[in-house]
């Protein structure tokens, strides 16, 4: 039975440094970060996209000089795999903090989110979370975790406003609303507070369908919302469901007066509108956007676009949580925890792409983060809310 | 509560959705009637026969349903090598062995395309992708009619080969009694890796005329899986009339049970269904008592 | 007796685990293969021993879950008393399926089949109501205490989940030399028989399913504490099922070590291989796979049932097909 031991031992030594593939070069005073994501299983689409954002990241920081502050020392990715769930990635965690790592960007989905801050917060980890929405993850009291980007609720309440904003403008043609979402936690989420949310702005929500996900087929629900005939659909569904569901609509020539998203899964995503352009048209959504006034995201849109990928928001979220995250090792001037969660606490962190101006972290989440309201206009994706941001005036209703 | 004309949309899309999951169905109940396996790689099976069907037709620009006559042999020889070859011999006939063979069988197919295909999903664009027809007040989409007549086609195809053929005849005796037939010289081994063949010549067929109007990426074969063993136990195990009626109703039940559950309450309909079917008729409608 | 000296001795070693070390990662990983080893066995109890194939025990996994979960959220229950509340909600929901399954004589692939069917029943109906948390699930706060079953560190886990294995050994050694156990495995050989000769395959079978389901749902509950977010698809998903059988069958059912083995080899392989070849996702699994169906070809009988040599293995796999 001691070989159970002496096994456990050599398997865990020999876990560590088998564990992670060295990316971008081991040099000697190299500040090593844990990059985790769920690249393998359901939502390995998202995981890879982000794992893409955040070593390009990792490049661009490097070959600009690394960390000034350390004398230069390069940043080095501990990639791990959360294979699409909480058990995985809090495993991951643990050899991560074993491996040394002095912080870790990651991890994507809310419900994976949960578990590895919270394993990362038994070690005092700093845990920069790229995307997970739950409101969840920042509201449980850990000091080790920072979401840069907003939560479902900001993005709810920010989607409600605005669509009040453009209907007032349009001159009220819109009163009935029938939302669409998928059945785990960000679909069910995103509605419970859209729910409550719409009625107080005076609009009347028809009809709720939750639906599956994978779901094989739309007709039916598309056959509901012909015979309801709101007068604007809210999808809150990922990239297949949502592309489906569109899809089906256009086949079934049914047209609301708009097609409003938020966080819709493929409303604001280059692959569906160069997929379908038509289907896609006119198509506004709540979601995730950088600041299109920045040159910067053009031009790491055409690199990413280059390798043959998407500029998806997974690209982008991820890209700029690690430059938080460098940003606040550069100020720390240290590769110590505690003194990253502190510099990363009272970061004021701006000379980044996204519409969220300077930083401000209040229990964990960041004040300024917003989502940007997208409309599809003639093949690309343009923002129209708000007017700092805005890149062609909105068009709404869609068939006035 | 719901007018006549979203009722009849509503059961003619069941229809023409139930069709498709009875061609996944057809070839699962065969391998099911005959080798009584459950086949745990149904789904990743799938799956690479729409990735089949996808490459055919972004690469060579081979029309979908052009590409039946490629994609259904193809994948016959896929199936009656992964049976004489992996499966035989791994599972040395233990039943929970062939469990475990198939399971594993699916996760190296399923992570073996997302090596290689990544993990985006992939649809095609056809010129009749959005064409629909009118039948009384519904429209239906063409891809899904097209998958309706399909899936007749396909199940009398097979009933006519279980009837009419030698192999066919082969096939019923040995699902019926292994050992005799053997004894009366039938090669059984052959027999099963063909079966397992046929099986998933017929998801060849089901992914053909399934892409055009759905999407492909390496977990799309999960969405389907329990469907078909529904369906397998609704009709019967190793009955092609009680696959496509099975599966038909099933599509019906689903369609109706969304409208009046909601779409996702509604999934339970088909549970149930097995549940009930499970504990009072096992056999399905139109299996054989055991 | 032999086997429960070999139980009192694993559990001695493994205790003291996390005295002699404190590395997180070793932890960690003893504290997931205890739980790997519980699944397998709750299952190997009613698979195994009782013959009974299931392919949905998270259905018991996801009650236990959710039970642990709902009595400290909605009433106010200490954890410690609400596992064992959980562990009978489960039992319950195993002798509800189990009654209902054996009395309608389910055997075999069928039984495996509606198995499954109630366990995607559960899942969707978790999914629509509202004390499940529907689809955004149930989250426990943090606390992190013994008191409230949430432990600083790993150690306090590694040892609730070595009790709870412990537990599940000692079912099984009871199973291995008490009348009840020989009944249980009388009915799986043979139900016919076993009848003629005067047992009732119907209690022995409704008792193994509810032991089988009440120790899968201590998994269930344990889950629920560790990680303190359940939702429908980890409570009954399809995952859990396979995880549990998979263990079992690989290291032998019907043995009592055998789950622990297999549970253990399994966890060790995916571990391993999660991170080779990192940059190429997708490559552990076709490993983890291919080892799979490796396993099966070369030992049959699983790890502990083989008693086979792996020369005498490749012997009969070259040699001749059955």
């Amino acid at each position: 039975m001691s070989n159970r031991r002496t096994f456990m031992a050599h398997s865990a030594a020999a876990a560590t440094t088998l564990a992670f593939p060295l990316v971008a070069g081991a040099q000697a005073k190299a500040v090593k970060v844990g990059v985790l994501h769920p690249v393998t299983g359901a939502l390995a689409y998202s995981g890879q996209q982000c794992r893409m954002g955040a070593l390009m990241a990792i490049e661009d920081i490097n070959k600009a000089g690394g960390i000034k502050s350390l004398g230069g020392a390069k940043l080095e990715a501990l990639l791990g795999d959360a294979q699409s769930n909480p058990q995985a990635g809090s495993a991951e965690i643990e050899k991560m903090n074993e491996a040394g790592v002095s912080a870790v960007v990651g991890a994507f989905a809310s419900a994976i989110c949960l578990a590895t801050t919270q394993a990362a917060a038994k070690y005092n980890l700093p845990h920069v979370v790229d995307v997970g929405v739950a409101d969840q993850i920042v509201e449980r009291g850990l000091k080790n975790t920072f979401r840069f980007g907003p939560g479902y609720k900001k993005c709810a309440e920010i989607a409600v406003a605005n669509l009040h904003v453009l209907n007032t403008a349009a001159g009220r043609p819109a009163r009935s609303v029938m939302i669409i979402h998928e059945e785990s936690l960000f679909g069910t989420g995103t509605v419970n507070l859209l729910s409550r949310e719409l009625p107080g702005y005076g609009y009347e929500v028809k009809e709720v369908i939750k639906h599956a996900n994978p779901t094989r087929d739309f007709n039916n629900i598309v056959l509901r919302i012909k015979q309801v005939n709101p007068d604007i659909v809210i999808p809150a569904n990922y990239y297949n469901e949502y592309a489906l569901l569109v899809r089906t609509m256009q086949q079934q020539k049914v047209s609301p007066k708009a097609i409003y998203s938020v966080l819709g899964g493929a409303a604001s995503s280059y692959k569906f509108v160069k997929e379908f352009p038509d289907a896609a048209n006119g198509i506004i959504d709540c979601n995730h956007w950088f600041n299109p006034k920045d040159k910067r995201s053009a031009e790491l849109k055409k690199r990413v676009e280059a390798q043959g990928q998407f500029f998806s928001y997974e690209v982008f979220m991820t890209y700029t949580a690690m430059r938080l995250l460098a940003d606040s090792i550069e100020r720390a001037k240290s590769s110590d925890r505690a003194a990253i969660i502190d510099a990363l606490s009272k970061s004021t962190f701006s000379d980044h792409i996204m519409p969220y101006g300077p930083t401000q972290f209040v229990n964990g989440q960041n004040m300024g983060a917003q989502p940007l309201m997208t409309q599809v206009v003639k093949g690309d994706i343009k923002v129209i809310i708000p007017r700092d941001y805005r890149e062609v005036e909105p068009v709404f209703p869609l068939n006035a | 509560m719901f007018d006549p004309s979203i009722l009849w949309a509503s059961v003619l899309n069941g229809v023409t959705t139930g069709a498709v999951y009875a061609l996944i169905a057809l070839g699962l109940t065969l391998i099911y009637g005959v080798l009584h396996i459950i086949n745990f790689a149904h789904g990743a099976s799938l799956m690479m026969a729409l990735y089949g069907v996808y490459f055919l037709k972004e690469r060579l620009g081979i029309d979908p349903y052009l590409a039946l006559p490629v994609v259904v042999p193809l994948m016959f020889v896929l199936g009656y090598v992964l049976q004489r070859v992996v499966i035989n011999r791994a599972s040395h006939g233990k039943d929970e062995n062939i469990l475990l063979v198939t399971l594993g069988l699916s996760i190296v197919m399923e992570n073996l395309a997302l090596l290689f295909f990544k993990s985006d999903t992939r649809t095609i664009d056809t010129a009749y992708t959005l064409t629909t027809w009118s039948i009384g007040s519904a429209m239906i989409s063409l891809p899904k009619l097209v998958a309706f007549v399909g899936a007749l086609v396909v199940s009398a195809l097979l009933l006519w080969m279980v009837r009419g053929t030698d192999l066919g005849r082969a096939i019923r005796a040995v699902a019926k009694e292994k050992h005799g037939a053997r004894l009366m010289g039938i090669d059984v081994e052959h027999v099963y890796a063909m079966c397992f063949g046929i099986g998933l010549a017929c998801l060849g067929a089901a992914a053909c005329f399934l892409l055009p109007a759905y999407y492909v990426n390496p977990q799309v074969g999960n969405g389907f899986v329990l469907v078909a063993f529904t369906i397998v136990v609704l009709g019967g195990m190793g009955s092609f009339a009680g696959a496509l009626l099975g599966g038909l109703l099933i599509g019906v039940v689903e369609s109706l049970g969304g409208l009046y559950l909601g779409e996702s309450l509604g999934q339970v309909g088909i549970f149930v269904i097995f549940i009930a079917v499970l504990l009072l008729r096992p056999q399905g409608f139109f299996g054989a008592r055991t | 007796m032999k086997d429960l000296r070999n139980v009192i001795l694993f559990v001695l070693v493994v205790a003291l685990v996390p005295v002699l070390t404190s590395s997180g990662v070793i932890l960690n990983f003893v504290m997931t293969a205890l739980y790997a080893c519980l699944l397998a066995q709750a299952w190997n109890i009613l698979g195994g021993f009782g013959g009974q194939f299931s392919f949905g025990h998270a259905l018991f996994f996801g009650t236990g879950a959710y039970a642990q979960a709902i009595l400290q959220l909605q009433f106010n229950v200490n954890p410690w008393v609400a596992l064992p509340l959980a562990m009978g909600a489960s039992a319950m929901v195993g002798a509800w399926v189990g009654a209902l399954s054996f009395r309608y004589g389910l055997k075999g692939s069928y039984f495996a089949l509606v198995t499954l069917a109630f366990a995607e029943v559960f899942r969707i109906v978790a999914l629509s109501v509202p004390f499940t948390g529907a689809g955004v699930g149930l989250m426990l706060p943090l606390q992190s205490s013994a008191a409230a079953m949430q432990f600083g560190t790993r150690a306090g886990f590694v040892w609730l989940m070595l009790g709870l294995v412990a537990l599940a050994l000692c079912v099984s050694v009871w199973l291995r030399h008490s009348r009840f156990g020989a009944y249980l495995q009388a009915v799986r050989d043979n139900e016919d028989a076993a009848r003629a000769i005067g047992v009732n395959p119907f209690q022995v079978k409704l008792l193994a399913t509810v032991l089988s389901g009440g120790l899968m749902g201590a998994g269930g509950a344990f889950y629920v504490q560790v990680f303190q977010y359940i939702d429908p698809g980890i409570a009954y998903g399809p995952h859990t099922s396979v995880e549990a059988l998979v263990g079992a069958i690989v290291g032998g059912m019907g043995t009592l070590w055998g789950p622990v083995v297999g549970a253990l080899a399994l966890h060790v392989l995916a571990d391993l291989t999660r991170n080779l070849f990192g940059q190429l996702p997708g490559i552990n699994m076709v490993i983890y796979g291919a080892v799979l169906v490796l396993i099966v070809m070369f030992l049959p009988r699983g790890i502990a049932g083989s008693g086979v040599s792996v020369r005498a293995a490749w012997q009969r796999w070259t040699g001749g097909r059955s």
